[in-house]
């Protein structure tokens, strides 16, 4: 009984100490929340079944991703609560010199976690389905459903998932403190805030030869990345700049820590003016006991940037691709004189009567299927394609095939290469909005999107090299690959369609017939109803003798995008966040942690007249600091690691990258920022107690 | 002579109506330009109640200190800082130096808070080290320091703002004896040679012996006041030791 009253005093007292430590288990715990609980938000949303789909792959990754997370979080906790014991030694020395037992200490300590977990974990939990009222919101914008009314979600699994994990933490905690508490000595216990300081200087040449090194290291992992992004092959490849920034990020802090006081001290006049002395000491003196732990926070700030800003720039870009590459309702393609590459679509399966029916045009196809498509379009245009044997991408390259063999072997050098006509290209062009062009007799071009193969085709292109075609000699019109598009999709893929005067074509050798409209009706469940009674005709017997056209609409586009990007945006916001917590958590615990030895010095400085104008500032320089430092490093590492990412992620579209950074500041101003202004109140109250 | 401080009938009571303290219960007494006043008394007489009353940390129930006529218990926040920071020094039983400064850098920073130029503090530390005979310590940092050392330091930083008046409490209570008399040559430097105003409180016989006036506080009260005149160390040693015989047991322990 009197255990449980002292640990409930205990929690009292250290609610207002140890804001941040609330502040990061009720944060940690509605995250926790809010993201298992979203498949619950996205039940009662009308979503397509593949829509459906791809949320039950989005929640068995969260799940796996909740498993890491939940490490990371316990690490935390136990760092935390690490902490505060260390704080607390003088009051456990005083009780064990009471005579109250280690395990009765113990069991105090078992109380306060007990209760902490519980206070916590309830407003946790209350927080956490509130935010995923708003979340839901979020979720339907995702996901493009209509929220046609406030349902209030709660989601029990995911509330019990909650509960288990975190008690699982809570007891490693419990498990750790009892650890602590029986290894303890009681003349440590006692003494423990009095051992003063001890400060060791670095040797300032060596730190200066450090840092250069670290920098160069730095430079060059920096270059690995970017620069030398297409020689990067096999996965050690990646390893290796990613140590090397490792070590050289660790030496960093540790030549910094030796050299920024040295730098400023020579600058006597800024270094004795007012309090700039001590909260450069205080800085220095830190730093110097950190520098591994500056180094993690760093690293994870930088995973954190790059996680947020590429996740979110994949969503930006797809939401605009799909604008951009989406233009019209419906796209239907008709393979044509199949029989001609009779080996090549044997392989894929289709049969010989469908091969052999190959002789009509998209249209014409649904006509037979009694489909009188055209009569729900408003407009719509027809093009074809052709190919040819004689024109691959052996061909196109030229005299350069060999360069381009050697250094891209992966590449499929016998494909067709897709033809079309001027005149159809500017047709379907002007249909979608975009650039047409012109071209001379004996001229070609290439319109390609997807940015390996327009550099690969470019390095053919500005050498000139001719191309013939159906017994036409034709001269590259441009020295680089122009942008443009026929078929419609979600990401820049088009590796690449040859442009050729109308002349030129030979009609024998036409290979697919594309119609292209825009629906009648703009209303989402009419267009639901056409296209399903197209997927109908799939039913038909008459499928198995007439190959039907293959149709990529807006709307299917629309629908896969929609749940990519959303899946990659939780997950990405889910560990983002998670990360920023931890780090920024770290290093509010460290500032608070060292504030009782700040106390007694600010202590000092009020009784020589420092007045608390002064005292506040240098606090909120040296706090300032501190949280800058490692986030600065980061910020450079991230310009470069982004750039990295933008390289790997170019199928999905890199083109919205401002929007993204912007979004990815505004979370790290208002996370970082937020715990940098509790950790400044916090110190601020610890040391306001006047003398 | 000029006064620089007058203590006029304060009083200091803690607690409620219930249980009231009268830690100092009317106390008047001036200091002149130049003393050095020493105050006596066991622990709980009330001294470090009255130091910090003077030196502003603590605020008088009723009464009035005024230094150089300026009634310091009407002064308020930034005005006590001001008041603090310009006017007084401080000497600490624990020293109060910052652990993560030099020598240098603490005696600097009571100059650099004032605002003063580099050039000018960089002068002032070097000569109130040379004569405080701290000069070799003055790149070491306060761990690496014996106690003596420390307390010079500390008084270096007390003195270089050239303040009206030295406030030491207990400055030797964490010395041995050889730096407590080392100590105390310097404070008789300080008064006699530099004119500077001190007021140390102490329960030691010996360290109240190199003061010019010894004041004895027993129950928050002046109990008695002795003039050194122009008695030498050894003489007015043996007149506080009777005051002290007189005072009772109390103070004995200080012996």
């Amino acid at each position: 009984m009197m255990l449980c009253k002292l640990s409930l005093k205990n929690i009292k007292k250290s609610i207002k100490d140890y804001a941040i430590y609330f502040f990061t288990l009720i944060l940690g715990i509605s995250i926790f929340y809010v993201f298992n609980a979203l498949e619950s938000q996205t039940v009662l949303m009308d979503v397509s079944s593949s829509t459906r789909d791809i949320i039950k792959l989005m929640m068995t990754i969260v799940s796996s991703v909740s498993v890491f997370v939940s490490f990371v979080l316990g690490f935390l906790i136990i760092y935390a609560s690490r902490f505060l014991m260390k704080r607390r030694s003088k009051e456990f020395g005083i009780y064990l010199t009471l005579g109250i037992s280690k395990r009765k200490i113990s069991m105090i300590l078992f109380l306060e976690t007990l209760f902490i977990g519980i206070l916590s974990l309830l407003v946790g939990l209350g927080l956490g389905i509130i935010a995923s009222q708003i979340m839901s919101l979020l979720v339907a914008n995702m996901f493009e459903a209509n929220l046609t009314k406030f349902t209030f979600i709660f989601s029990a699994s995911s509330a019990i998932k909650t509960i288990i994990y975190f008690s699982i933490m809570y007891l490693i905690v419990m498990i750790f403190n009892t650890l602590s508490v029986s290894k303890c000595k009681l003349i440590d216990l006692l003494n423990g805030a009095k051992t003063s300081e001890k400060v060791k200087l670095k040797n300032p040449y060596l730190c200066i030869i450090i840092f250069i090194i670290a920098v160069i290291v730095l430079g060059k992992a920096y270059h690995m990345v970017t620069a030398e992004f297409l020689t990067l092959q096999e996965v050690d490849d990646i390893i290796k700049p990613i140590i090397m920034g490792v070590i050289s990020t660790f030496l960093i802090f540790w030549s910094l820590s030796g050299l920024i006081l040295r730098i400023v001290q020579s600058i006597k006049r800024y270094y004795y003016k007012g309090l700039n002395s001590f909260t450069l000491r205080q800085f220095s003196s830190k730093i110097n006991t950190t520098v591994f732990g500056t180094t993690i926070i760093c690293l994870m700030l930088f995973v954190t940037i790059c996680l947020l800003s590429s996740c979110l720039t994949i969503k930006n870009s797809m939401n605009k691709n799909i604008r951009e590459l989406a233009p019209v309702d419906a796209m239907f393609s008709q393979n044509i004189n199949m029989n001609k590459n009779y080996e090549y679509y044997k392989n894929y399966g289709y049969n010989d009567l469908q091969i052999k029916n190959s002789n009509y045009t998209a249209k014409e196809m649904f006509e037979l299927y009694n489909f009188d498509i055209t009569s729900y379009f408003k407009n719509y245009i027809e093009v074809n394609t052709y190919a040819t044997k004689d024109l691959t991408m052996n061909n196109t390259l030229g005299s350069l095939l060999d360069y381009v063999r050697t250094n891209f072997p992966f590449l499929a050098y016998d494909t067709m290469e897709t033809i079309m006509k001027i005149s159809d290209y500017n047709k379907v062009a002007k249909f979608y909005g975009i650039d047409e062009y012109f071209l001379n007799d004996n001229q070609y071009m290439i319109v390609a999107d997807f940015n390996s193969m327009v550099e690969i085709r470019n390095i053919a292109l500005k050498n000139k090299e001719q191309i013939s075609l159906f017994g036409h000699t034709l001269n590259p019109k441009y020295e680089n690959c122009q942008d443009g598009f026929l078929e419609m999709s979600s990401n820049h893929i088009n590796t690449g369609i040859i442009l050729v005067p109308d002349n030129v074509i030979d009609e024998d050798y036409l290979f697919k017939n594309y119609l292209i409209g825009n629906y009648k009706t703009s209303d989402k469940n009419e267009i639901i109803k056409i296209e399903n009674s197209i997927n109908e005709l799939d039913k038909s017997s008459k499928t198995k003798e007439y190959l039907l056209p293959i149709g990529t609409t807006k709307l299917s586009i629309k629908e896969a995008t929609v749940g990519l990007s959303a899946m990659v945006t939780f997950i990405g916001l889910y560990l983002g966040i998670i990360f920023l917590i931890s780090s920024a958590a770290i290093l509010g615990l460290k500032e608070l942690s060292e504030s009782s030895d700040n106390k007694e010095r600010f202590k000092m400085l009020r009784k020589i007249g420092v007045s608390e104008k002064m005292i506040n500032k240098a606090l909120f320089r040296q706090i300032l600091i501190f949280f800058m430092l490692p986030l600065i490093l980061a910020i450079i590492h991230s310009i470069f690691g982004i750039k990295f990412a933008i390289q790997i992620l170019e199928v999905f579209g890199n083109e919205e990258l401002l929007p993204s950074i912007i979004m990815t500041s505004i979370f790290l101003v208002l996370i970082y920022g937020g715990y940098f202004l509790i950790t400044y109140n916090s110190s601020k109250n610890i040391i306001k107690e006047r003398f | 002579m000029e006064k620089i401080l007058e203590v006029k009938n304060i009083e200091k009571y803690y607690g409620n109506k219930s249980s009231l303290t009268k830690a100092i219960d009317g106390i008047s007494f001036d200091i002149e330009k130049g003393e050095f006043v020493a105050i006596m008394g066991s622990s709980g007489s009330g001294k470090t109640t009255l130091l910090n009353l003077v030196s502003t940390i603590d605020k008088v129930t009723s009464g009035h200190i005024l230094v150089e006529c300026l009634d310091i218990t009407k002064l308020k926040g930034e005005e006590l800082n001001k008041f603090r920071r310009e006017q007084l020094g401080f000497i600490f039983q624990d020293f109060n130096l910052l652990d993560t400064l030099t020598a240098y850098e603490n005696i600097a920073l009571s100059l650099a808070i004032l605002n003063m130029p580099y050039k000018e503090i960089d002068e002032k530390v070097r000569k109130v080290a040379k004569e405080l005979n701290i000069l070799g310590v003055l790149e070491k940092y306060p761990y690496e320091m014996s106690g003596g050392e420390k307390q010079r330091v500390a008084s270096a930083r007390a003195v270089i703002t050239n303040p009206k008046l030295i406030l030491a409490d207990e400055p030797t209570g964490a010395l041995d004896s050889k730096s407590s008399k080392m100590l105390l040559e310097k404070f008789n430097y300080l008064n006699n040679d530099l004119g500077a105003t001190i007021l140390m409180v102490t329960h030691d016989a010996f360290t109240a012996s190199y003061a010019s006036r010894v004041i004895f506080i027993k129950d928050g009260k002046i109990f008695k006041e002795i003039n050194r005149g122009d008695d030498n160390r050894k003489e007015f040693f043996d007149k506080i030791i009777d005051v002290v015989t007189l005072l009772g047991g109390d103070l004995n322990d200080a012996l």
